[in-house]
């Protein structure tokens, strides 16, 4: 009786927030898929007609698209193994005692709190302007020709960006997980005798499985949605080694002003995203019990 | 009788206080460059003139303010009452009947006193559709100082061969002195601008009467070749990121020896305020290839429209004629001199005897502008028009594509060949999507 | 002798920490030295001491208000996280002590709703936005990010809840407690560190957010994130005035950030800690 009421109960306080996001997730859906058929183009309104899977082939057979995808792995990728290995090694870092803890932790965080476009202005005009940037500066100083990072490294510095700005949150995820880590257990490793690299590999790093996992599935899903960091710094380009799938979707939605084009890129990339979603869950799921 | 008049002027009386009561809010989207911004510091005597006029700025970066303006105009939102917009946008939105015709103009606004071609490229069947707040052709800026070092004379109107050996003469890698700065930042108006002007001038179209994409024809490859050439052995390392801002600041740093781009960076170039070379900075025609009368028919305008879907018409009428008249121009003039005039727009500006005074490039910018064909810009037949843009909606997707393109080949990452390989083959497909190719 | 080596190792690690944390600190710093510079200054290569102007704030001050776009964001970012703890406290509550078998699923389903890029869906929810007069408002605005975060809400607090052990609740009850008391007196003070740095996590993420509020905005709620838009590429030198805007942008965010810092660290474990 009294588990029937809570459960019903239970049902009442779930339902807006199941419903507000089913709606949010339903009407935009449906919206995109009808465009998806659609030959819509904004800057032609009168024109929109029904064309079938034709937005679907175009947006496929679009000579950069295996590249964006391409490029899109390999952005998530980068950023995943940059921000959980260089994460988990400042969290061992500054987990220690260190002197000026609290200084140093907040310096180290503080690049989460930098709006993604403002990060990418940053990074493209102080740091890595070929001209005027502090790397420029510090190339010349010891004789030797300043890197143009966005011509020659375009994905490279689009990771570097992301990573920095995503390094923060992996690094607190997994300091929280490693302070809660058992001291007595530690203190018996080191009694055993256990090499650093021992309590590391069998103590650390298991213990830190859970964290791991977090961070790599909330980073995804924000990782494979970047796009105003490549716009603000190199549009995709050159040519287009650093166009990601969003972007592609970008510039069919922003520049060529197709709807219908856009709308069939965004079906497809949430198809893409959700075959990922599911490998990762497959991957790591187990170890959010 | 004698009750009737008193509260007919009862009446009048009220509507003439109610009036100034009901005050309309203008909602203006600005693009954010100097003179916009200059203009929104100046608008106190429009607003004393108009007091029942409240004006509210939106100013954008270019590419949002493109984004914001364009998804609202075609939505028919209603969220902006004047809108900055380029002489690309107005004759395609002109055709949409989304801008509203400037027909009645105040009677001191004198549109005859607007450059031709300026107005040409704003005009659809004779009526205005935006007005022009400043405008540019493109045009060679050097340093004299360092060609006379370097033993080299720039004519007026050079060729491309000039063009080159100036360059190559004036180059020294050591000192950071870079003989040609242009644009290599991949877009539809930045390298893309300057490459189809370039590509112009060497006898070259974007597509031929049936609109096929002509990145296979021998001008576009002595032009993208010769571009390739100058850059890479002239010009300044990371040439693909640098867009008009990027080598103005290089050139105001002294580091460029030529500069080819628009006539409004003259002012800034020679402003010594912001410049280091000021007072050694020479002026010249648009280069052609020899033999080819073209010199680029470059023609850029930032200009006010009026959506057709503002609610305020009459109000934002009376915004752009004041922002576009003689007597702003009179107004800039007085409180930060001459030279700071908006440009490239009116006659008078340019018979003005101080104007000329003040400003060394003005005779060079008002023939570049003279002289910019957009009706017809390349010297074979085209079915479009515009200058360095081609103005047909798609341009702006197709225009940043092939940029991508040709700024990997400035990049070294690919051939010049494969550059313009890609271009047609992508250009082919947009084309034939969007149903130009039969 | 083993003490010394301790003492010495911590400087040595002491150094090491402080050289990672300048360095990941470095680019926000050398926006912060370059505000402060004149933008010849800025150009004139690498140099960590400004001449102290503030005439790049000024500049910025005088061609955009601050101020408005300034309220925006913090109504917006504030008023969308409240709103979204309003709705997502009751069903993580739910979820975390009634589970049913599809809770996780419906967890997963949750945050796999932000994988729809949206700029593609960019036009559909322009259109409605203005059929419903949204456009341009405050409330309109602050639904929509409400919605946008709110997945990571419910799971953050779902994962928060999950660790308040079951048997004070039993224990309570047993006490005779209702369950009015039960949540107000014996829950809801074990639970408030939680819904503490859900706020602050999502105040952040609802302050940086730069494309809904850019493409649905004009003037009435136009957040910090356009106030930068026009920032960005303007003619001429702009890196001083540039990081001068920058750090008008995110100091807000950046001081609240630091003062929280400690319940910040708590509220990103989203239950990682077991």
């Amino acid at each position: 009786m009294a588990t029937r009421q809570t459960q019903s109960l239970a049902r009442l306080m779930r339902a807006p927030a199941i419903l507000l996001l089913l709606a949010w997730m339903i009407v935009p859906l449906a919206m995109t898929l009808y465009y998806s058929f659609l030959d819509y183009n904004l800057l032609n309104p009168g024109s929109a007609a029904w064309t079938g899977f034709f937005n679907y082939r175009f947006f496929y057979t679009d000579p950069a698209f295996f590249a964006a995808i391409g490029n899109t792995l390999i952005l998530v990728l980068g950023v995943l193994a940059i921000t959980v290995i260089g994460g988990i090694a400042i969290a061992l870092l500054i987990d220690r005692p260190i002197m000026g803890q609290g200084i140093v932790r907040i310096l180290i965080i503080s690049p989460f709190f930098v709006m993604p476009p403002v990060a990418a202005l940053i990074w493209k005009n102080m740091i890595m302007h070929p001209s005027y940037g502090v790397l420029a500066d510090m190339a010349r100083f010891f004789g030797v020709q300043p890197v143009d990072w966005f011509a020659q490294y375009p994905l490279l510095s689009i990771i570097i960006i992301v990573a920095w700005q995503w390094l923060p949150f992996a690094t607190l995820i997994l300091l929280t997980a490693l302070q809660s880590l058992d001291s007595e257990q530690m203190e018996a490793a080191e009694m055993d005798g256990a090499s650093a690299w021992a309590k590391f590999t069998h103590l650390i790093l298991p213990h830190m499985a859970r964290a791991i996992t977090v961070v790599i599935l909330i980073q995804t899903i924000f990782l494979l949605g970047v796009y105003a960091e490549i716009l603000v710094t190199t549009n995709g380009g050159p040519g287009n080694a650093s166009t990601n799938l969003t972007y592609l979707i970008y510039r069919a939605a922003r520049l060529n002003f197709d709807i219908g084009g856009a709308a069939a890129g965004g079906i497809i990339a949430v198809v893409l995203a959700n075959i990922v979603a599911i490998f990762l869950m497959r991957a790591v799921g187990k170890n959010l019990d | 009788m004698n009750m009737k008049l008193r509260s007919l002027m009862g009446a009048c009386a009220l509507t003439a206080l109610a009036a100034p009561v009901m005050a309309e809010t203008l909602t203006i989207a600005t693009v954010n460059n100097g003179d916009m911004i200059r203009m929104q510091k100046m608008t106190k005597p429009f607003t004393d003139a108009n007091p029942d006029i409240q004006l509210e700025w939106v100013t954008l970066e270019e590419n949002v303010l493109r984004e914001r303006v364009t998804t609202d105009i075609a939505t028919n939102g209603g969220q902006y009452d004047v809108l900055t917009i380029g002489n690309y946008e107005v004759p395609i939105w002109a055709k949409q009947q989304w801008l509203t015709p400037l027909t009645d103009l105040p009677a001191d606004y004198d549109a005859d006193d607007l450059l031709p071609p300026v107005r040409a490229a704003l005009s659809m069947d004779d009526q205005l559709f935006a007005v022009p707040f400043y405008a540019e052709s493109a045009m060679v800026m050097y340093r004299k100082d360092l060609a006379e070092a370097a033993g080299v004379t720039i004519p007026d109107s050079p060729t491309w061969t000039d063009i080159k050996t100036a360059a190559e003469k004036m180059t020294d890698k050591s000192k950071e002195q870079y003989g040609i700065c242009l644009r290599g930042k991949p877009g539809w108006g930045e390298n893309m601008a300057f490459l189809s002007a370039m590509a112009n001038s060497y006898g070259a179209r974007w597509f031929d009467m049936d609109w096929k994409p002509q990145f296979d024809s021998a001008e576009w490859k002595e032009a993208f070749t010769d571009y390739l050439t100058m850059m890479q052995e002239y010009g300044p390392p990371g040439a693909s990121s640098n867009g008009f801002n990027e080598n103005l600041s290089l050139f105001q740093q002294g580091k460029c020896g030529i500069w080819i781009d628009a006539t409004v960076a003259a002012s800034f170039v020679s402003d010594p305020n912001e410049s280091t070379v000021a007072d050694k900075v020479g002026f010249a025609k648009f280069p052609n290839k020899e033999g080819v009368d073209n010199h680029g028919n470059w023609l850029w305008s930032w200009n006010l429209a009026i959506p057709a879907s503002s609610q305020k018409q009459d109000a934002a009428k009376k915004f752009v004629a004041w922002a576009t008249s003689k007597a702003y121009t009179e107004q800039v003039a007085a409180a930060d001199g001459w030279r700071a005039a908006p440009p490239g727009t009116r006659t008078s500006l340019y018979e003005n005897a101080e104007y000329q005074k003040d400003a060394p490039f003005a005779a060079m910018t008002l023939e570049a502008i003279t002289v910019a064909n957009t009706q017809k810009s390349s010297v074979q037949d085209v079915p479009y028009t515009g200058g360095q843009f081609v103005a047909i909606p798609e341009f702006q997707g197709i225009g940043t594509s092939v940029g991508q393109q040709f700024a990997a080949a400035l990049a070294g990452q690919m051939s010049a060949d494969d550059a313009l390989a890609a271009a047609q083959s992508n250009v082919t497909r947009e084309m034939t999507r969007a149903r130009y190719i039969k | 002798m083993a003490r010394a080596t301790t003492q010495r190792s911590r400087i040595g690690w002491t150094i090491a920490a402080w050289f990672v944390a300048l360095l990941i600190f470095f680019p926000i710093l050398y926006t912060i030295i370059t505000s402060l510079k004149t933008e010849q200054e800025a150009i004139a290569g690498f140099d960590l001491i400004p001449s102290f102007t503030l005439s790049s704030f000024e500049a910025v001050q005088s061609q955009n208000s601050y101020w408005r776009p300034f309220t925006n964001s913090v109504i917006l970012s504030l008023g969308s996280t409240l709103l979204a703890l309003v709705v997502a406290i009751p069903a993580a509550w739910a979820m975390a002590f009634s589970p049913t078998k599809r809770t996780k699923d419906i967890l997963m389903w949750m945050l796999s709703t932000k994988m729809m890029p949206a700029v593609a869906v960019l036009v559909p929810i322009y259109l409605i936005f203005l059929r419903t007069g949204l456009m341009d408002t405050r409330i309109g605005l602050t639904v929509l990010l409400m919605l946008i975060n709110l997945p990571i809400v419910v799971w953050m607090l779902y994962t928060y809840f999950r660790e308040i052990p079951g048997e004070i609740l039993e224990a309570a009850r047993m006490d005779g407690a209702s369950l009015r008391n039960e949540i107000l007196y014996v829950l809801t003070p074990m639970a408030v560190p939680g819904i503490a740095s859900t706020l602050l996590l999502n105040v952040i993420l609802a302050w940086n957010e730069a494309f809904w509020t850019i493409q649905l905005t004009t003037t009435n709620a136009a957040p910090l994130s356009a106030f930068i838009a026009s920032f960005s590429s303007p003619q001429g030198l702009f890196w001083a005035k540039l990081s001068a805007a920058s750090v008008m942008a995110i100091a807000p965010i950046l001081v609240l950030g630091w003062f929280s810092q400690k319940q910040l660290v708590r509220g990103l474990t989203f239950g990682a800690v077991k």
